[in-house]
């Protein structure tokens, strides 16, 4: 469904993706992991076309979508969830809800469906009813991140690309958020596309991974295999080096 | 010092007050969608004056027609000056970008004063000039026109930005760009909404208060910086807390007029927007940012 062959992008002169490539099948879960400053948002951004790259391309159910201005992205169906939620602070829940689907509205979508939509994001995360005439800058984070998801399905996307769901969350709603992305999968056959600090859980969750490392994919695999790779476990599951010494 | 006076300095202040919040609300609207001070916007509402002078007495036309012909034509002049002065920036900084609006400014002023000269002209007022009797104070119909004329439009914005998706859009562009861009708002229509709104808004303030004030080619210099100070005042927002600015301006110039010397009526704007600027950046009711993560 989405493929990315050989992107290279540069911030300045700093070269931030050095020929990546990596693709995503329809209805797949797949992580990017990696220490900060790998490229994994940039990949992101690339996908997205806030940082369009200098060389490479990105293919989008065969199409090529490399230099498209973000808006068209949204259009062709890929939504992305930014790193640190970035919901509208002063609009209320509902608002920032109906500019999610903002380009359904300019494209003279009933409001029916529309609202029906908005009805769903409810029933994933029933926080946000609760919470819907409120401001969305007087939520937790964990509320915040939750809108800005909801904002990201009101486009009606059909590949999600999330950064960071997991920042600065307590294991909890960690864990509800994981678990709605799991519904998704299963019940709209979303693809997902999920960088994650949280390693573990994000393996746990998907079905592929890709290890980057400063700029480069160096490993990728099935997530299982990822999980039991002594490379991965040494370096981003937190595993002390004795343990495997001694396996 | 009888009330009467007290009450007629008031009143004309409260008119003069609402045209500069008119302006004032076209200097937020752009500065909320951009980040930039459109020191042109002056020069918009000199635009309306003088093009309602020239549909009415160069191409003959009546005063109802005259008026919109001449919003058009200065929103218009509004879109095209972002199109051509704004958009092709490629690293718009906040300096650039101030420079630009203050050379658009100039060039305009120049090119009003080689087609219609240097003269002061007036346009007839809406509906007659027989005054009506407030309590000991009279005021002109202009002056009705000018309260009206500017509630309506205020509420019309304000029913744009809060209940309509392309409002909320442009709302959203102001509080975070790049969050717009990827729920699919097109930043840069966004910026040319703004402009729109922007010079329609101030071509109708030019319009309105022509009848009382005269108009010429550089008009829209005063004006527009005492609507730059009702939106200093009101925080820029583009809202309520601007139109208060303005008409605490324009009271405040009145009486300052009134009862000190008519010569400090400028001086009073200034020193209002000096002490703001001092004392409460944030505008007067602003709150200073401070805000959950």
């Amino acid at each position: 469904m989405l493929r990315l062959k050989n992107i290279n992008t540069y911030y300045g002169k700093v070269h931030a993706l050095k020929n990546v490539s990596l693709h995503l099948a329809e209805g797949e879960i797949v992580t990017l992991i990696g220490a900060n400053g790998a490229g994994k948002t940039t990949i992101l951004n690339t996908i997205s076309g806030m940082t369009p790259a200098a060389a490479g391309e990105v293919l989008f159910c065969r199409q090529p979508v490399t230099a498209l201005p973000p808006d068209r992205i949204v259009k062709l169906g890929i939504s992305q969830v930014p790193e640190g939620r970035q919901v509208f602070k002063p609009l209320s829940v509902e608002d920032n809800l109906e500019l999610g689907a903002y380009l359904r509205y300019r494209s003279r979508e009933g409001k029916a469906a529309i609202h029906k939509d908005m009805g769903q994001v409810f029933s994933l995360f029933p926080r946000l009813l609760e919470r819907r005439h409120q401001l969305a800058g007087t939520m937790s984070g964990g509320e915040q991140q939750m809108l800005a998801i909801g904002r990201a399905l009101m486009a009606k996307p059909r590949l999600l690309l999330l950064d960071e769901p997991s920042m600065g969350l307590a294991p909890l709603i960690v864990q509800e958020i994981f678990r709605v992305l799991n519904q998704l999968r299963r019940e709209n056959g979303t693809t997902i596309l999920l960088v994650e600090q949280n390693a573990k859980a994000a393996l746990k969750l998907s079905d592929r991974g890709y290890v980057l490392e400063t700029g480069k994919v160096i490993l990728e695999g099935p997530s299982n295999e990822l999980l039991e790779n002594v490379e991965v476990k040494r370096a981003y599951l937190g595993k002390d080096k004795k343990e495997i010494w001694e396996r | 010092m009888q009330f009467d006076q007290l009450l007629q300095y008031t009143l004309s202040g409260l008119s003069t007050g609402a045209i500069y919040a008119l302006i004032g609300i076209g200097f937020s609207i752009i500065y909320n969608a951009t980040g930039i001070i459109n020191f042109a916007q002056g020069e918009f509402v000199m635009l309306g004056g003088m093009l309602t002078l020239f549909f009415l007495e160069t191409l003959k036309l009546p005063l109802w027609a005259a008026i919109p012909c001449a919003v058009a034509a200065s929103t218009a002049a509004g879109m095209l000056f972002e199109r051509l002065a704004i958009r092709p920036l490629r690293r718009p900084t906040p300096i650039n970008l101030v420079i630009i609006t203050i050379g658009g400014s100039i060039l305009i002023r120049g090119l009003a004063m080689l087609l219609w000269g240097k003269d002061t002209h007036s346009i007839p007022s809406f509906s007659g000039d027989d005054p009506i009797a407030v309590g000991g104070a009279t005021i002109l119909p202009q002056h009705l026109w000018i309260m009206g004329i500017t509630l309506l439009i205020v509420a019309a914005n304000k029913f744009y930005f809060y209940h309509t998706i392309s409002g909320k859009a442009m709302r959203a562009c102001s509080y975070n760009r790049r969050a717009a861009g990827l729920v699919g708002i097109d930043v840069r229509r966004m910026v040319l909404f703004s402009f729109i709104i922007s010079s329609a808004m101030g071509s109708v303030a030019g319009i309105i208060v022509a009848p009382l004030t005269m108009t010429a080619y550089d008009v829209g210099v005063m004006l527009g910086l005492k609507g730059f100070c009702a939106a200093i005042i009101g925080g820029m927002s583009s809202g309520g807390a601007t139109v208060v600015g303005g008409l605490l301006l324009g009271v405040l110039e009145s009486l300052g007029a009134g009862l000190i010397s008519s010569g400090y009526k400028d001086a009073i704007a200034f020193i209002v927007l000096l002490l703001i600027l001092f004392v409460r950046p944030q505008g007067l009711f602003g709150k200073a940012q401070s805000e959950r993560v």
